[in-house]
């Protein structure tokens, strides 16, 4: 594994241990409802600090269930992380095909002269 | 950061509208720009808008022991500065209003200014200001996407606290109140963000050298020669 692969898992590994410790923790142990939104608390807060507000207008269409909500919370992270993937696969082709072509193109000569140089970044 | 439909009053939620409607019509007229002049440059704009798209759905818990998710504004604000990521974070928001009651559309206004607009400016003002002194890319990459994600959920509490200051302590008891359910929230999140952003901006070094240049990101120049091989190694 490359140094660069070794560096970009840390990095991931550091974001799931910031997301999975305060579970660990129980740092939610002293709320009567673990975890809640922080959206959801401001509203707790605004009704408190003002018990006669009304929201005044309603959502046109609210997912009629928690399991269809996170379904197109799911669909909205499925879209991005999609294209994503489309974009970094794409240029990763590119990249691939252009050094073939270059290869192709210094001819059978020198291969190992053209391949080692080449090779270095491979390990992205 | 998503404050819910109807639960700003009339007169706060068309003034946020107003604020924030020339920075998007400006954001309109910079991405049109953008893809006319650089149509190379679609695919990148579409991949900064997915960052957020994605960011914006991930709920993370935090050590308040409560929720709430990333913005991943400052990736596209960084690249395509801020009036690009005004449309982009707007797109986001009418997706989550209209299909999962999540923010609003007479909040709109609000949500589109604290996420949308004050976030991703003040990611991009601290990352000009630290690579004006020379930090290293990734540093400056970490504190502008830091920024960017907490300055969104502060600029909510105060949004909040203007709109419903404590009977007692005012304003401010008020802004404590918001900052504490926010602010705090979004510390480690922010990290997260941090930590995402420099994963993706790595990739980008590697995938996208010649993109990077043109948008200014890496100099031609020698030092940023050397930052490009020491990630590309």
């Amino acid at each position: 594994m490359s140094r660069n692969t070794k560096i970009n898992l840390l990095l991931l590994l550091a974001v799931a241990a910031l997301a999975v410790l305060p579970l660990v923790l129980g740092l939610g142990d002293h709320k009567k409802e673990p975890f809640t939104g922080s959206d959801g608390e401001a509203e707790t807060a605004i009704t408190e600090i003002e018990p006669d507000y009304k929201p005044w207008f309603s959502p046109l269409y609210e997912p009629p269930s928690g399991e269809i909500e996170s379904a197109l919370f799911s669909l909205q992270a499925a879209l991005g992380s999609g294209v994503l993937a489309y974009y970094f696969g794409l240029r990763r082709g590119r990249r691939q095909g252009e050094r073939r072509a270059l290869e192709r193109d210094r001819g059978s000569g020198n291969p190992a002269g053209g391949t080692a140089g080449e090779s270095t970044g491979e390990g992205a | 950061m998503h404050i819910a439909e109807g639960f700003l009053p009339p007169a706060h939620a068309a003034a946020w509208g107003v604020a924030s409607a020339p920075f998007v019509l400006h954001g309109v007229r910079s991405l049109t720009r953008e893809v006319r002049e650089h149509p190379e440059s679609t695919l990148l704009l579409g991949a900064s808008g997915a960052f957020t798209f994605v960011l914006s759905a991930l709920k993370l818990p935090s050590v308040t022991g409560s929720c709430s998710h990333p913005t991943g504004t400052g990736l596209g604000a960084i690249l395509f500065r801020p009036p690009v990521m005004a449309v982009l974070g707007t797109i986001t928001l009418l997706f989550q209003a209209l299909l999962l009651a999540h923010g609003g559309l007479t909040t709109l206004g609000a949500n589109v200014f604290s996420m949308a607009i004050a976030g991703p400016w003040a990611g991009y003002a601290v990352y000009r200001l630290l690579r004006r002194y020379d930090v290293p890319l990734m540093v400056a990459v970490f504190s502008a996407a830091f920024v960017a994600d907490l300055s969104t959920y502060c600029v909510t509490s105060v949004q909040l606290a203007l709109a419903f200051p404590d009977p007692g302590s005012g304003f401010l008891g008020a802004l404590g109140k918001f900052g504490s359910i926010f602010a705090v929230t979004q510390i480690p999140l922010a990290v997260s963000e941090g930590l995402l952003t420099v994963l993706v901006m790595r990739l980008l070094v590697q995938s996208s050298k010649g993109e990077l240049t043109r948008l200014g990101v890496l100099l031609a120049g020698k030092q940023s020669r050397s930052e490009t091989e020491e990630v590309a190694r």
